[in-house]
């Protein structure tokens, strides 16, 4: 009997390392904004120097990785906002893209020739931000009472609707050729001019609007209200018959992750100097969506790790393979009759078939993707627990169901 | 005094009758029970006390005021909606109409857009402002179940509805959702408001935990905890918007008999500590009779008996309800096992405690 323990019993050395660990949780759970910060400031570091050096200067000069990391944010504030809607409320939206569009199209109005209008770039931040928020509101106002699937419906139909109403109104928004020649930021303090050659800036304000982002969706995460959201998920009855409005309160989630949206919005425009409707398809809703599954729904930091990642993978990787390969060397080879030569393989025009293997395979093995929340991938393990629980349960009753008879009888 | 009071309520599904022509009402600070057979509509007029369902016919008082009943004039409100907003349309193209240009008009539809927003938040929203509004225009709207918590009815319901994936504390501070006042904007500026109110209500929330007997349980998940005390954390959770009447539907089911023991005088204390009023639906007669004021006694969805536990107790027709009629060979009108042990056996015991 002593010689069986555990073979996976932690030494002094593991241990003293897990406490490390533990203190480390704790103080971040504590102090959850000046862990944002500090883990944002090494990040953007890293990303900082990271370019650089060997595996990722291969690829792309530096200026060139700042610009698609600036890019990659976009993204990240897009997944953390529908991660909102989805992660949190537990609604499905499918036409997340039309408030990135409307963020976009505001900025457009606000800052181009078109519309003979130059206003400073961080109010607009703002204000686009809220009128793609205003627009949530007025689309989830009537929708919301739906649950599931028919709420992904309608919502599916709003973000069609969006991009053809900005493609057909020609007269107020040029159509197909979309507003282009939009200003860029105005200088600001201690960076300088914003310009296509200094992508650099871009990558800076973007950081800055993670972070800030991060930290007060993590507070809504962990309040009153993040907490409605959780109950809304798990119950929507229970979570009305405790109190909660439900309508608002998923109402606001919508708002919220319109919002977000918005933002993203605002900056995709300023920083292509131009927006048009084929922007803003609903590939772009999808692969927000991929992205916030694969990066772990319900969790924010996996969300934004998992929506840089893939936009990483799907823009700057994949275009690049190719090039990668010739660098490498790696020659032509026969593959039985198949004549194989990687370098001419056109990668990037299988983008969305690699996307589509990534996910199907994601969700056979992970379904709670890469970065999971912990109360996601205890909703989606359940099956496995119970079956496992079970089985003790009943051996364990087996063993102990004559004692227990008899108990009772002694009772009795 | 009586807290609530329903008249002539009725409940049909299609064809099926669930709840006919019920009176019931609930004096302050009692224990009122609603018995009867499976299938019987307990649970459903339980429902519609809550504002889950709307019921067919009948309404409902709750402190003195009508919370529940047939929506009158409920056509007017949609048209309250578009009302403003037509307004600002008309009024912004009569200002608008001699120099018609493009900025003017997509001002205009602007403004009206704006104030159909406002307008449909609102009623979506329901603040009890609007509602008092609608109430002076004499429309008249069934409270929906979170209204009714907010005018002080907690509940349980009959097969547990916790939230599995969030931890016992987590699910006592949902409960008490409607009496903290942290808005989103508290929230994401983290004031010191919205932090002092968090802590206390860490504090209550482990307070009514330790309550019902689930001292130390906070960071379990609602899910990995055992039976009985996942029952006892929904009296927790209904605890948590403090009621004035608490509703608990069939809370000893599936118990053993300590357990039982344990969760009726958890009941008998929420009366006599907190002053709570209580409606209870149950199955096991040494609960309903050990602890009721009053018992009503419900039966294809029709009130067959009400009164004092002995009256009920002794009344034919109930024994007929639960058994079947003299003639007919076995009790076999329901699930059998509760109907016997629910008359025959507890008459004995009752009388003796």
């Amino acid at each position: 009997m002593t010689a069986s323990r555990p073979p996976s019993a932690p030494t002094p050395r593991q241990n003293s390392l897990r406490v490390l660990l533990n203190q480390l949780r704790d103080a971040s759970d504590s102090h959850r904004s000046l862990t944002i910060v500090v883990a944002m400031a090494i990040t953007t570091a890293l990303m900082y120097v990271l370019p650089g050096l060997p595996p990722l200067s291969i690829v792309q000069g530096s200026n060139i990785w700042y610009d698609s990391f600036a890019n990659a944010g976009v993204f990240v504030l897009l997944a953390m906002g529908l991660n909102v809607v989805i992660g949190m409320a537990g609604l499905l939206d499918l036409g997340y893209a039309a408030f990135f569009a409307i963020g976009a199209y505001a900025y457009a109005y606000s800052n181009s020739p078109f519309s003979h209008t130059d206003l400073p770039f961080i109010p607009m931040l703002f204000v686009g931000a809220a009128v793609a928020g205003i627009f949530g509101i007025l689309l989830g106002a009537p929708t919301l009472r739906l649950r599931g699937d028919y709420l992904a419906i309608m919502t599916l139909g709003f973000g069609e609707i969006v991009p053809i109403v900005f493609l057909n109104l020609d007269k107020f928004t040029q159509g197909t050729n979309g507003i282009g020649g939009i200003y860029r930021p105005e200088p600001l303090p201690g960076l300088g001019a914003f310009s296509p050659s200094s992508p650099f800036n871009y990558f800076i304000v973007m950081v800055v609007i993670v972070t800030i982002t991060m930290i007060l969706l993590y507070r809504l995460q962990d309040s009153r209200i993040g907490r409605a959201w959780n109950a809304i998920r798990e119950d929507e009855l229970a979570a009305a018959a405790n109190g909660i409005n439900t309508v608002t309160t998923k109402l606001l989630a919508f708002s919220l992750g319109a919002t977000t949206s918005g933002l993203a919005g605002v900056f995709n425009a300023s920083k292509l100097t131009i927006v048009s409707p084929d922007q803003f398809l609903f590939t772009v809703s999808f692969t927000v969506l991929a992205m916030v599954i694969l990066g772990g729904m319900g969790n924010i930091w996996g969300v934004a790790v998992g929506a840089f990642v893939v936009y990483n993978i799907q823009v700057v990787f994949l275009k690049s393979i190719n090039g990668i390969i010739e660098t490498l060397g790696i020659p032509a080879f026969d593959l039985g009759p198949v004549h194989v030569n990687l370098a001419k393989v056109p990668f990037s025009d299988y983008q969305y078939l690699l996307y589509g293997v990534a996910l199907v395979l994601m969700m056979l093995l992970r379904p709670e993707g890469l970065f999971p929340n912990q109360r996601r991938r205890q909703e989606l393990h359940i099956a496995e627990e119970f079956d496992e629980g079970e089985q003790g349960e009943i051996t364990g009753a087996m063993g102990a169901a004559p004692g227990a008879a008899g108990d009772a009888g002694g009772t009795l | 005094m009586s807290l609530l009071e329903a008249s002539r309520v009725t409940k049909r599904f299609g064809g099926l009758v669930a709840v006919n022509n019920v009176d019931f009402t609930i004096p302050e600070k009692s224990i009122v029970s609603l018995i009867g057979p499976n299938g019987a509509g307990k649970t459903t007029f339980f429902n519609i006390i809550a504002g889950i369902y709307d019921p067919t016919a009948g309404e409902i008082d709750f402190h003195g005021r009508r919370v529940i009943a047939r929506p009158k004039r409920a056509w007017l409100e949609p048209i309250l909606w578009v009302l403003p907003a037509l307004l600002v349309a008309i009024v912004t193209i009569g200002f608008g109409i001699e120099g018609r240009s493009d900025g003017s008009i997509i001002l205009g539809l602007a403004l009206t857009v704006l104030a159909l927003m406002v307008v449909l938040l609102i009623g979506v929203a329901r603040p009890p402002k609007y509602q008092r509004f609608l109430v002076r225009l004499g429309i008249f709207k069934s409270a929906r179940p979170n209204d009714m918590v907010v005018t002080g009815l907690g509940r349980t319901f009959q097969n547990i509805r916790l939230f599995q994936n969030m931890t016992a504390m987590e699910n006592v501070l949902v409960g008490m959702h409607t009496k903290l006042g942290s808005t989103w904007i508290d929230a994401i500026l983290s004031t010191p408001r919205d932090r002092r109110e968090e802590t206390a209500a860490r504090v209550k929330a482990r307070e009514l935990l330790a309550l019902v007997g689930l001292r130390g349980r906070d960071d379990q998940l609602a899910k990995n905890l055992p039976y009985g005390d996942q029952r006892r954390l929904e009296v927790a959770r209904a605890l948590g918007s403090e009621p004035v009447l608490l509703l608990l539907d069939e809370p000893t089911a599936g118990m053993n008999p300590r357990e039982t023991q344990q969760l009726t005088s958890l009941i008998s204390r929420l009366r006599s500590e907190l002053g709570l009023t209580i409606l209870l639906i149950e199955h096991d007669m040494r609960v309903v009779m050990g602890i009721s004021d009053r018992v009503t006694v419900l039966d294809h969805g029709e009130k067959i008996a009400e009164g004092t536990p002995d009256e009920v107790r002794r009344n034919p027709k109930v024994i007929e309800a639960y058994l079947g009629t003299p003639p007919a060979e076995a009790p076999e009108t329901e699930s059998p096992g509760t109907a016997v042990a629910g008359t025959t056996g507890p008459v004995v015991e009752g009388s003796e405690s």
